[in-house]
């Protein structure tokens, strides 16, 4: 019996994570020719110089770090030595504030731009303009103007989620099926209560798509942010410590990153999933 | 002319173009099932969309129980070629919809129950919860018509409301339809390609000639039996002379139809002769809008049939 499309693909994913663990362990093993020095010299080099190890850490120091991590993730040793856990909770902190700004803004001036071909047509290329902008060029501006690292930050995060839910909104709406809306004109129903029992609903999935995106940017922007404005944040956490040159850290972070945000990805496909309707 | 509904003088243009139809001139009995057959492009649905509000006449009028109609009114309910139901509500959620909107004032209880009994009427009891992407075609045009009757319309407009289902499915909501009309004396404006649909369900049938430029060119009295059924209908003496007469006349005059000596205002009435007709003795079954006087204009047509023109 052949197992199912599920199982087979688990194992195959496993496969690959073990393959590559092993390829990393060995390509990290160490083999440089140790040098004969004095003790108070070694003192003063890396393990790399004394005992051959590679200046790339293993898969074992990394997962070694990161159990040190999820042990205790939310220590707090002053302002350069903060748990992994409390950087992420900063990071996930500004991304809610801004991007949930975002979306309240969006949707309903995309409502409203998707109601009007007029308004449609003439903020359309400020949108173009807007929207390619890298999150990194508007933060100059925003701290001269906010002079506030941290709202700055938030600023920027709110700036660049913005566009692809006023997009997705504006599609959405103006793209409601006509018949739905002559049900609704047959119907002698309202323009109060049209907007909120057809177009809606009808454009909720679009729309939705559309804060997915912004979601995703949020959370990319977050981190390089977090680089410029430092202070707390996982994506200062990854700068600093590749001040310290502790690439152990810097890889721990990085699959922080990617999990929190696969999770953030996974809320939003649920909530998706809530307004979608089958046809 | 003074029906329930009198739809007077419409035509529809683009631009400079030749009109897709002109001067339109009908009057419908409160009651009666009117079926409107003609070729794609004669307008046929843009006659419809002005009847239900959704679209204006180019010049003319529409006046529904003494009043013109100005946009959409709850007093016609529309049941679309395509179902156009809420796919987001169950269809519970659709009818109560549209029975919310008729009365705004009700408490939720009062409308389910509103809503539950035309549901009842079209057969989906115990379908209440299901979306329409759980139902087959036939059950969701059966919601249109639930929907559409929820509101206790006037008139019902229906555009080619079963072209889209199978022959079978077809068959069974044509036996709903005209059970549910026949009973609540439902008026109908009907959109069809189908002519023995028209046949087996309407009074009178409108025919429309080619566009652009399209007329209502004669009505033709169904001579069969108010209490026709589907088993029996198409065994009628006069079923295949009312049968012939409409698709002779799509094959070949709704193209060669000439609007000379056409009098738009009285679109002559035709109607076939009793099964054996005594010779010059025109016959008076079936006529509801003929007792103001008929005309003859024997000749033209082409089985054995009589024109009957209104003065």
């Amino acid at each position: 019996m052949i197992p199912s499309l599920n199982l087979r693909a688990a194992i195959v994913s496993i496969a690959l994570f073990v393959a590559f663990i092993l390829a990393w362990h060995l390509a990290t093993r160490g083999t440089a020719t140790v040098q004969q020095m004095s003790p108070e010299y070694a003192k003063l080099m890396g393990l790399s110089a004394t005992q051959g190890k590679s200046a790339m850490p293993g898969p074992l120091d990394v997962g070694a770090k990161l159990w040190e991590h999820l042990r205790n993730p939310f220590y707090d040793n002053g302002p350069n030595d903060k748990g992994i856990g409390i950087q992420i909770a900063y990071s996930v902190g500004r991304v809610m504030i801004g991007y949930g700004l975002a979306v309240l803004v969006a949707v309903p001036i995309g409502f409203l731009i998707g109601m009007s071909p007029l308004m449609n047509r003439a903020l359309d290329p400020y949108i173009q303009i807007l929207k390619p902008i890298s999150p990194l060029a508007w933060m100059p501006l925003a701290l001269y103007t906010i002079k506030d690292s941290g709202l700055s930050a938030i600023f920027v995060i709110f700036i660049c989620s913005l566009w692809p839910t006023m997009i997705n909104t504006s599609f959405g709406v103006s793209q409601v099926r006509k018949e739905w809306l002559n049900v609704a004109k047959t119907l002698e129903v309202g323009t109060f209560r049209r907007a909120f029992t057809i177009i809606l609903p009808a454009a909720a999935p679009t729309i939705m798509t559309g804060v997915r995106v912004s979601g995703g940017i949020a959370w990319l922007v977050i981190v390089a942010a977090e680089m410029l404005v430092g202070g707390t944040g996982i994506g200062y956490f990854v700068w600093n410590e590749w001040n310290n040159l502790s690439i152990t850290n810097v890889i721990v972070a990085i699959a922080a990153i990617g999990a929190v945000g696969m999770v953030l990805d996974l809320i939003l496909a649920r909530l998706t999933k809530l307004v979608t309707f089958p046809e | 002319m003074t029906g329930f509904i009198s739809i007077e003088g419409i035509a529809r243009r683009y631009g400079t173009n030749a009109p897709i139809f002109d001067d339109l001139w009908l009057s419908m009995n409160q009651g009666e099932f009117v079926c409107v057959i003609g070729h794609s492009g004669c307008g046929k649905t843009t006659v419809l969309n002005i009847l239900a509000g959704l679209d204006e006449p180019s010049s003319g009028t529409v006046i529904v129980d003494g009043k013109a109609i100005e946009g959409p009114s709850l007093d016609r309910a529309v049941i679309f070629q395509g179902h156009s139901l809420l796919p987001w509500r169950t269809v519970m959620g659709n009818v109560a919809y549209a029975v919310t909107s008729r009365h705004r004032a009700w408490k939720s209880a009062q409308v389910t129950a509103h809503a539950q009994r035309f549901i009842d009427r079209v057969g989906l009891t115990g379908s209440e919860h299901k979306r329409p992407a759980e139902l087959s075609g036939g059950m969701k045009q059966r919601v249109g018509i639930a929907r559409a009757l929820s509101i206790e319309p006037k008139i019902m407009v229906m555009d080619e409301p079963f072209s889209a289902l199978d022959a079978l499915t077809r068959g069974t909501l044509q036996d709903e339809v005209r059970r549910i009309c026949t009973d609540t004396g439902q008026t109908v404006f009907m959109i069809t390609h189908d002519v023995d649909e028209a046949i087996y369900l309407a009074d009178k049938i409108v025919l429309m000639t080619n566009g652009p430029g399209a007329v209502l060119a004669e009505i033709v009295d169904n001579p069969l039996p108010r209490d026709r059924v589907r088993t029996g209908f198409h065994k009628h003496p006069l079923y295949y002379g009312v049968r012939n007469h409409i698709v002779d006349f799509l094959v070949t005059r709704s193209r060669t139809f000439s609007r000379d000596n056409h009098d738009p205002r009285n679109v002559p009435h035709v109607r076939l002769p009793l099964p054996f007709p005594p010779p010059h003795s025109p016959s008076k079954t079936g006529v509801d809008a003929l007792s103001s006087g008929e005309g003859r204009v024997g000749e033209a047509a082409p089985t054995e049939l009589k024109k009957e023109t209104l003065t």
